[in-house]
């Protein structure tokens, strides 16, 4: 009974928790959702791993009042972006843009998978021929002689 | 010679990895670069601290170089770096514009009575909306525009007399000898 009661009040409390800024900016609901989409995606500079959303820095509460006034001057998410950044530097983005400078950082991930399975492979083809040469190598196979 | 092969493959990556740990260790995540550089001032008009009917903004400075310090009572940072900056100030080689964010007007200008007064002009930014124009993330920042208008040079963090001599003066004497 004890833990459905706290399971219950955490999850009560969890939307509290979320974010920082949970006020209604918007009163359509797709505006909403695009501006808590945007200061979603920009970092916080002070603060560095959180977002605009999360942080309750006076700079964080600055630039999603600025992200708002721009939504209401009707520009579209790559001039807010534009803005963030030429002001800012790419650093603002959480998530960085896909240009050739940054090109090793995203294929990274498939990069060391790619290497991975290759030195998998190679150690599994290398240890089949030697065990097809010489079977006694084989040291997890029961002598049955 | 089957050994220093298999031996070779981690310990390259292991070296690779080292350094990249290296060069990492020596950035300093405090200092994001600004996109600034090279580029035009971002203009502004904005009171003065003292005086509301005094707009003041980079048109004052036109064709000279001029320091943009931002500070605020509230920063430590500035309080840490206020007596470099009455010496820069001092050596009346380049104006200094203070750029005061966040700030309640009356605990600002007690702190320049109490402290001294570096600077030429000082615009009153309470909301933060021309800090963000200029890319400041925290106070202190200096800000060196050279006699075109052109952002040249930003310094996060308290500005020392060191940093002021290393890094601010051979970029005024090369702008002075430009034509």
């Amino acid at each position: 009974m004890m833990r459905a009661a706290w399971l219950v009040a955490c999850l009560a409390l969890s939307p509290i928790a979320g974010a920082v800024d949970s006020g209604q900016r918007f009163d359509d609901p797709a505006d909403q959702s695009r501006y808590e989409g945007l200061i979603r995606d920009l970092r916080c500079l002070v603060c560095r791993s959180e977002s605009i959303a999360d942080s309750n820095a006076p700079l964080a509460a600055d630039l999603r009042r600025e992200v708002e006034s721009l939504m209401r001057a009707g520009k579209d998410d790559q001039e807010i972006y534009a803005f963030m950044t030429d002001r800012y530097g790419d650093f603002v983005l959480l998530q960085p843009p896909v240009a050739p400078r940054t090109w090793l950082l995203w294929a990274a991930p498939v990069l060391f998978l790619v290497g991975g399975l290759a030195a998998v492979g190679v150690v599994v083809r290398r240890r089949a021929s030697a065990a097809r040469a010489d079977p006694a190598t084989l040291d997890e196979e029961p002598d049955r002689s | 010679m089957k050994l220093p092969l298999r031996f070779l493959v981690p310990v390259l990556a292991f070296a690779v990895l080292v350094a990249f740990f290296v060069i990492g260790l020596k950035r300093d995540p405090g200092q994001i670069p600004s996109p600034l550089i090279g580029k035009p001032a971002p203009a502004f008009a904005l009171e003065s601290l003292g005086d509301p009917n005094w707009i003041v903004g980079p048109a004052d400075f036109a064709g000279r170089p001029w320091l943009l310090n931002v500070w605020g009572s509230w920063c430590v940072g500035c309080r840490q770096e206020h007596d470099a900056l009455m010496a820069i100030a001092g050596q009346n080689r380049v104006p200094i514009m203070g750029l005061n964010l966040w700030d309640e007007r009356e605990r600002a200008l007690r702190w320049l009575a109490d402290l001294g007064n570096p600077y030429v002009s000082v615009a009153y930014d309470p909301d933060g909306r021309t800090s963000i124009d200029w890319g400041v993330y925290g106070a202190p920042e200096t800000f060196l525009v050279d006699a075109s208008g052109t952002v040249v040079k930003k310094h996060i963090g308290p500005i020392t007399l060191q940093v002021w001599q290393a890094e601010f003066l051979p970029l005024l004497a090369a702008g002075a000898q430009a034509p």
